[in-house]
């Protein structure tokens, strides 16, 4: 898939780069009915942003990266649900440091394979993990999924209320911070040289650059967020089940990125936004056609519009440009 | 000790049986990935088509078995050509990454297709009299329709390796799998080729998912939960190869079966296990030639 963007060494913020942030808080004021979703699409905006990272950065394609949200979420689950560690900051440090470990350790195997080989084993990875979730019942509740997760306030100040105000709250603000986190990253000479590894891995090698400690690198804290990302979920839902794990989330998840548009950074706020918004209209009411929908929507994509809607929109305005 | 011989019996003549499933699903997706270098994870849903042909033509229209059998090959294999003249071929040299969304796409539509005709349940399957009951061999008693299936598909399988290796057919594959630039300089259409063994690989899958359909059951989230397996076959065996899927197949099917057994608690836990582990020592497969 051809890549709109390349390496920019213009790291400025450009207006346009508050516009998410903006709207985001119009809908806090404006929208409060629709806080839980809003909660649901920032939690999957990070999720889109972490596999962004290994897609779109590195060009590694992954059919299992809900291995390391599905762990995210578990984690905080069973702290809460079992072992009685409600504070929410601590829970997504286990959860995330939880899921960097096993990206670093199924990381270090996958990088090493390509092609088809290194498909099957994300998706093994990921198949594993669902396995062990619903098998081990004593802890993760198996097929009934975790329920009796608690939630304490944040900092001790800040209780989840009822209407999903700080959860809402909660969830963009992590988001900001990860965000900026993966922006500077991408926007630093380390940066540079990912978008180096994805365009021409072999002229890489060439000039030394250690490309395989780089992916690694980048899978791991990918991974971490993808962590991150399932603890939001738990402690918004306060609920997990075998539903976070195994390919059809991982599915999901990459029909998001897809639309919105790969490599672009706010691709991954596009898409899940897209995604989710109509999905909760429209999947409620005609679950069959709405997964025969995204199966014609990515198909419709790969043929004709490999940028998502990030790369017609560039497109569009390209063309109006060119006309005035 | 009898019955631990009994029991060891009973789980190798299963395995062996869902192996040899396993293989004839799988062996077109290695031949094709192999030929076409097209990463074709939709190849699940051939195999769900040929089980729902099957059923269909078994419970609905009374059709006899060997009947319902061969219509679910030439089915699927029919309508894989229409799809890869129409669509696959497109994205053939596309990016790998164009490749496996289109697939998904095309997995994400057929599930929904499947749950809006049959419904969201595992459908039965009516075997003929014949086949059911017992079967005795060497003092035991096996289920007939298993043996029948091991059998049936040991000959589809013997037919299928002479082709690829004694007609001249199967030299023009074998010709375009290891360098396709120069078959078509020497004249072989490779793009007949590819249509040719896609419907037969198709057609295979449909076949292997018709005869599965009593062992893995036919419901619509099939090709999801299935292509781990087959791709694990393709992977461990070595891409392009005839006999590497074989011996994976063949000993996924029996590791699977003996966990079932003997470890219930693990389910396929082992499996996945053994596949990194095996693919960290051989990354291109038991017999692959490229990784």
């Amino acid at each position: 898939m051809k890549h709109a963007v390349g390496y920019n060494a213009d790291a400025r913020l450009r207006w346009t780069e508050w516009l998410p942030w903006v709207a985001a808080l119009a809908v806090f004021f404006l929208l409060p009915d629709y806080l839980s979703l809003g909660a649901r699409v920032l939690t999957y905006i990070l999720f889109a942003l972490s596999l962004d990272l290994i897609l779109g950065y590195v060009g590694i394609i992954t059919l299992g990266h809900a291995a390391f949200f599905g762990l995210g979420a578990y984690v905080t689950g069973i702290l809460s649900a079992k072992l009685g560690l409600t504070d929410p900051m601590m829970q997504m440090l286990v959860s995330a440091l939880a899921a960097g470990l096993l990206g670093l350790a199924t990381g270090a195997v996958i990088l090493r394979t390509h092609g088809l080989t290194q498909l099957m084993l994300t998706l093994a990875i990921a198949a594993l993990c669902l396995e062990i979730a619903n098998k081990a019942t004593p802890l993760t509740g198996g097929a009934d999924g975790l329920s009796g997760v608690v939630i304490a306030p944040i900092l001790g100040l800040f209780k989840f209320d009822l209407y999903g105000k700080t959860a809402y709250l909660w969830c963009l603000g992590v988001l900001f911070v990860s965000w900026w986190l993966v922006r500077r990253l991408i926007y630093s000479p380390f940066g540079a040289s990912l978008a180096g590894i994805r365009e021409n891995s072999i002229r890489m090698h060439a000039i030394g650059a250690p490309v395989y400690a780089r992916q690694l690198l980048v899978y791991t804290l990918s991974a971490t967020l993808a962590g991150v990302a399932g603890a939001l979920l738990t402690q918004t839902s306060q609920f997990v089940g075998l539903n976070v794990l195994g390919f059809e989330p991982s599915g999901e998840l990459l029909v998001m990125l897809i639309l919105g548009g790969v490599g672009r950074l706010y691709g991954a706020f596009v898409g899940p936004l897209v995604f989710l918004v109509a999905q909760d209209y429209l999947a409620k009411q005609f679950p069959e056609y709405w997964y025969f929908g995204i199966g014609l929507l990515l198909v419709i994509v790969v043929l004709f519009a490999r940028g998502g809607i990030l790369g017609i929109s560039d497109a569009v305005i390209a063309r109006l440009r060119g006309m005035a | 000790m009898e019955a631990f011989l009994a029991s060891l019996v009973s789980v190798a003549f299963h395995g062996i049986a869902y192996g040899m499933i396993l293989y004839v699903i799988s062996v077109g997706l290695s031949i094709t990935m192999g030929l076409m270098g097209f990463t074709n994870l939709a190849h699940g849903v051939f195999a769900m088509a040929g089980g729902y042909i099957l059923i269909v033509s078994l419970s609905r229209f009374g059709l006899p078995f060997p009947l319902a059998l061969a219509l679910a090959f030439v089915l699927v294999a029919a309508a894989s050509v229409v799809l890869e003249r129409l669509l696959y071929s497109r994205l053939y040299g596309a990016a790998e990454l164009e490749q496996v969304l289109f697939t998904i796409g095309l997995i994400f539509m057929s599930v929904a297709v499947a749950r809006l005709i049959f419904g969201t349940l595992q459908l039965p399957v009516v075997l003929p009299d014949y086949l059911k009951g017992q079967l005795s061999l060497f003092g035991r008693d096996f289920p007939a329709y298993r043996v029948f299936l091991i059998v049936f598909s040991a000959t589809m399988i013997a037919a299928l390796w002479f082709g690829i290796e004694r007609t001249l057919w199967g030299a023009m594959v074998r010709a375009a799998v290891d360098n396709r630039a120069m078959a078509q300089s020497i004249g072989i259409n490779t793009r007949r080729l590819f249509t040719v063994t896609f419907a037969i690989g198709s057609g295979l899958a449909g076949l292997g998912g018709a005869l599965g359909a009593d062992i893995v059951a036919i419901q619509p989230t099939y090709p999801f939960e299935q292509l781990v397996y087959f791709l694990i076959v393709v992977a461990v065996g070595g891409l392009g190869s005839l006999r590497g899927p074989f011996i994976a197949a063949l000993l996924i099917g029996i590791t699977d079966t003996a966990c079932k057994y003997w470890l219930p608690e693990f389910g396929a836990f082992f499996i996945y296990v053994a596949t990194i582990a095996l693919l960290l020592w051989r990354p291109a497969g038991l017999l692959g030639k490229r990784a």
